[in-house]
């Protein structure tokens, strides 16, 4: 005898709704703590006394926050662009061929930095670096910026691929057959249909060096201090409430990036 | 070849093509030779995987032929990338860039040309006009219906004005009125700009309606060229026959002089044998249903097996006393089911060269 | 009007002739093609080549080499960094003990991040069943939502955990104000802060590609199975789950191996008592000034996070002979 309500959908399973909304809950619930307490006027977390743009008054003030927050966008900024071009020759060298030579370890070294923890790859560029500074005597924030390239590459990479793969091969035949020449082709046709997914691929990358912590911790001599370095800094000595105003404002940030993305996802 | 050379705009000469290789080698063209007219209407017709949209790709420039070669106008291009042939293209799926609007899109191949920008423009209004779409030259290719998509893929590749326009099944996706109206479409343009029109298709009533030459295809060869007319009355092969409209196949012995058969009841009746053949002993004939009618002074004796009804008359089985089966078109009152009847033959019988 | 090229002069005509134009262009698109693409590919390879796998090279030079007074090493050749992964040196005579220090943090370790990938698993896979079974209009935003923390600073997130469950945190302090407890719940610097923390962090990596693969789920063969009497959870377990195979598979992967090298968790959240690989391996070129000890203790994660892929893809290899 079966319960008509329910039937009423096979999809659902018991309690996974439940759990899915309670899940949402617990992964927001801290983030949103903070962002509102970085709102409190006074330095408790847990005791609000008045909204107040206080504490972000005084980041706005703080001469280590200001430092650290261009040196990441530096950095952050030279990583994207190299990357994003790099992901983009290897988008095109890796997507709609028929199968190659060489293939899966070409895959293999494009997704490297993906497989390998984090604090491997610390650990492995810091010791490469250090003796190459050894060697050439040659030191500054362009070691920093070479090891985000790095790996924001295979960031960048994911979205232009997958862009690249869903577009209509046909469009580029048909564009030489209308007497464009393979440069033609790639300027006027292919370049300009890969354009979303390469905007997606950069502000993916953008995202990620500036959220590096374990990486740049390790390779940033001194004078680099990248955001996330100093709040981790901060934490270690105690709570600020001004690092609640610096988090919150980089969580912005990012939300307003990853929001674009989908957007721009969306828009096929 | 007996062609007049100057008549010839595309001659296809011992042209194969194959796919991979050792065990999973494909022959999709198998020394195939052909010599297209210019100003014609030319169709290349068969089932799917028979070759024809791979030859097409071959005169397009989208694939490099393994043996053989490809004349356009009298100079080779088998060996040439397609931006460099003036040949263009109507795909399947019309393959419109959607990030262009209709004016360039049809502008592209100009553009891509490098040719001046009022040159450009008069091509695109001159197009839109020839199509009929000048309302839409604003308009981005993914907000059009499918039969504006089509008439906007054909402006673009008439526009640079080739000497050949390619068309890869490009009425396929319509459905049949539109179908219907885009065929007559196509041949007023043929005949209107006179550039010579090289159509794919495996609809064979698309093929009898547009075209003035047909090429049969099978299996990576050509199997007959002829007009329409006389693919349909004098198909020369089996396959063509059985392609092309529905048709009756009998065993028969040919005599010594290659001018009558005696089919396997006794009959004997005139000959038709295709064109500088050779045959003798056993052959196959080919009679169309509507060839044969009944009437009481037929030479052909039968008992009628099943009648199938279809409006306009009936399909009349019709067993014969050799074994064989006979299908016969009737127009009006059919014999009934267990009648024997007696069937009128054409004149002369078509003979098939397999 | 495109104007064809000159005919080829001629005591070039031909079939030969064209034979060997054909084979020129052959030779030209394919041999192009192939040129193309590794250039194309170059830069990356070789900056992800330089920059990966070379310095790996120079970590596994460094663990033989000696620590510098200051940091950095000096080239003395040793394997004293490996014998201190396994043994203690009696200072006084010098003999050597067997010793579980490090054995006992890599063992939490995995024991940690194994518990944090069962438990995202656990968590996870509900919620991208719930996903994958919404309209696909809706689905968009709840991936949204999903993956926004996901691209949040880390460091945040686990600030934000740390506020939170501290003792002056906003837990403790309310249930303390509702006089359901009387001192406050030693929850931060806790296994079980951490533990907490790692799932927190990771579980968008549990869920997207459980997604990924449930959204390829026919439903028709759920229909199927309950035309045949299953009930739900026999749907669950015999249709659903083993059909999300390669999704748990890669999600287990993407928790694991970033779970066992994870830094930032164990650190706020463990404060430095409980010790993970990632905390070790850091501390040995800040404070501790080890380096050789430190690459050799990296290595041996590269060595355990290899054999735990190996593992993951055999495990994923059986089940899909099983069916």
């Amino acid at each position: 005898m079966a319960n008509p309500r329910k039937m009423k959908d096979l999809r659902k399973q018991p309690g996974f709704e439940f759990l899915a909304y309670t899940c949402l809950f617990f992964l927001y619930a801290p983030i949103v703590v903070l962002v509102i307490f970085s709102f409190n006027d006074n330095r408790s977390v847990v005791l609000w006394t008045e909204f107040s743009f206080r504490w972000y008054v005084e980041a706005f003030d703080n001469d280590g926050i200001r430092e650290a927050t261009i040196i990441s966008f530096k950095v952050a900024a030279v990583a994207t662009f190299f990357s994003t071009i790099f992901a983009t020759m290897a988008a095109l060298a890796t997507t709609r061929t028929p199968p190659y030579r060489g293939q899966t370890l070409a895959y293999a070294i494009i997704n490297q930095p993906l497989m390998v923890p984090e604090i491997v790859t610390a650990v492995a560029t810091l010791a490469f670096f250090t003796l190459i500074k050894k060697l050439t005597g040659v030191s500054g924030i362009g070691y920093l910026m070479m090891a985000h390239t790095v790996f924001c590459i295979p960031f960048a990479y994911m979205p232009i691929r997958a862009r690249l793969e869903d577009m209509n091969l046909t469009l580029e035949q048909a564009a030489a057959d209308l007497y464009a020449t393979p440069f033609q082709v790639f300027r006027t046709i292919t370049l300009p249909l890969m354009a979303p997914g390469i905007v997606a691929g950069a502000m993916l990358a953008f995202v990620v060096s500036l959220d590096d912590v374990i990486i740049s911790l390790l390779i940033a001599g001194p004078g680099e201090t990248t955001l996330p370095i100093y709040i981790l800094g901060q934490i270690r000595r105690g709570i600020t409430p001004e690092i609640n105003a610096v988090s919150t404002l980089l969580l912005g940030l990012t939300v307003i990036l990853v929001a674009l993305f989908f957007i721009i996802g969306r828009k096929k | 070849m007996s062609e007049n050379s100057l008549e010839t705009m595309i001659l296809a000469d011992s042209v194969t093509k194959t796919f991979g290789q050792g065990d999973s080698l494909v022959r999709a063209l198998d020394d195939v030779s052909v010599a297209i007219r210019k100003n014609e209407f030319f169709t290349l017709l068969g089932p799917s995987g028979c070759g024809k949209t791979t030859l097409l790709r071959l005169i397009a420039g989208f694939e490099l032929p393994s043996k053989g070669t490809i004349l356009l106008d009298g100079q080779e291009i088998g060996h040439l990338p397609p931006y460099k042939r003036p040949v263009n293209t109507v795909f399947q799926n019309y393959a419109l860039f959607p990030h262009m609007s209709v004016a360039r899109n049809i502008g592209f191949g100009l553009e891509m040309q490098g040719r001046p920008k009022a040159e450009v423009d008069g091509a695109i209004d001159e197009m839109l006009a020839l199509v009929q779409m000048e309302h839409l030259a604003g308009r981005r290719t993914d907000q059009l219906s499918g039969g504006q998509q089509q008439r906007v893929a054909l402006a673009r590749a008439l526009a640079p004005h080739p000497k050949v326009l390619l068309l890869d099944e490009p009425l396929s996706a319509l459905d049949l009125k539109l179908r219907k109206e885009m065929q007559i479409e196509l041949k007023r343009l043929q005949s209107e700009t006179g550039i010579t029109f090289v159509f794919v298709t495996h609809d064979q009533e698309e093929a009898l309606t547009m075209s003035d030459r047909i090429a049969v295809m099978a299996a990576g060869q050509i199997l007959q060229v002829g007009p329409p007319r006389e693919i349909y009355t004098q198909p020369a092969r089996r396959f063509v026959a059985d392609f092309i409209g529905d048709i009756n196949i009998l065993e028969a012995d040919l005599a010594a002089s290659g001018k009558e058969v005696t089919l396997q009841g006794g009959l004997k009746m005139p000959a038709q044998l295709p064109e500088g053949l050779a045959l003798s002993g056993r052959v196959s004939v080919a009679i169309r249903p509507e060839d044969m009618s009944f009437d009481p002074k037929g030479a052909m004796r039968g008992t009628v097996s099943n009648v199938v009804y279809f409006g306009v008359g009936s399909n009349v089985h019709v067993a014969l006393p050799s074994g064989e089966d006979v299908t016969v078109r009737c127009a009006g009152v059919a014999p009934e089911k267990g009648a024997e009847v007696r069937i009128k033959l054409p004149a002369a019988l078509q003979v098939l060269a397999d | 009007m495109v104007a064809l090229p000159e005919p080829q002069s001629q005591p070039k005509r031909g079939a030969e002739a064209n034979a060997a134009n054909l084979a020129v262009a052959r030779k030209a698109i394919e041999g192009g093609a192939r040129r193309r693409r590794w250039q194309l590919l170059s830069p990356s390879m070789i900056v992800i080549g330089v920059f990966g796998l070379f310095p790996l090279t120079i970590t596994l030079i460094y663990s033989f080499l000696s620590p510098g007074n200051f940091g950095g090493v000096t080239w003395e050749f040793t394997t004293d960094a490996y014998v201190q992964f396994l043994f203690e040196r009696d200072i006084f005579d010098d003999t050597l003990s067997f010793s579980t220090t490090y054995l006992s943090i890599y063992g939490r370790s995995i024991g940690l991040a194994f518990g944090a990938t069962v438990g995202a698993l656990l968590i996870g896979f509900p919620m991208a069943y719930f996903i994958a079974s919404k309209p696909p209009e809706q689905r968009n935003l709840w991936l949204f939502l999903i993956t926004l923390p996901f691209w949040t600073n880390l460091l945040i997130r686990t600030y934000a955990i740390l506020l939170i469950i501290r003792d002056e945190g906003i837990i403790n302090v309310s249930l303390q104000g509702m006089g359901l407890i009387d001192a406050p719940l030693g929850m931060l610097y806790t296994d079980g802060a951490v533990f907490l923390g790692l799932i927190y962090s990771y579980l968008p990596f549990m869920v997207l590609p459980l997604y990924a693969s449930l959204e390829k789920l026919d439903f028709k063969l759920v229909e199927a199975a309950y035309d045949l009497y299953a009930t739900r959870f026999q749907v669950l377990r015999h249709i659903i789950v083993p059909m999300a195979k390669p999704g748990i598979v890669a999600g287990c992967i993407l928790v694991f191996i970033p779970g066992l090298g994870a830094y930032i968790t164990p650190e706020l959240l463990g404060g430095g008592k409980e010790l993970m690989i990632g905390n070790l391996i850091a501390l040995q070129f800040g404070g501790s000034r080890n380096w050789p000890f430190g690459s050799a203790a990296a290595l041996i994660l590269m060595v355990v996070v290899m054999l735990s892929l190996i593992v993951y893809v055999r495990y994923a290899g059986k089940e899909r002979a099983h069916g």
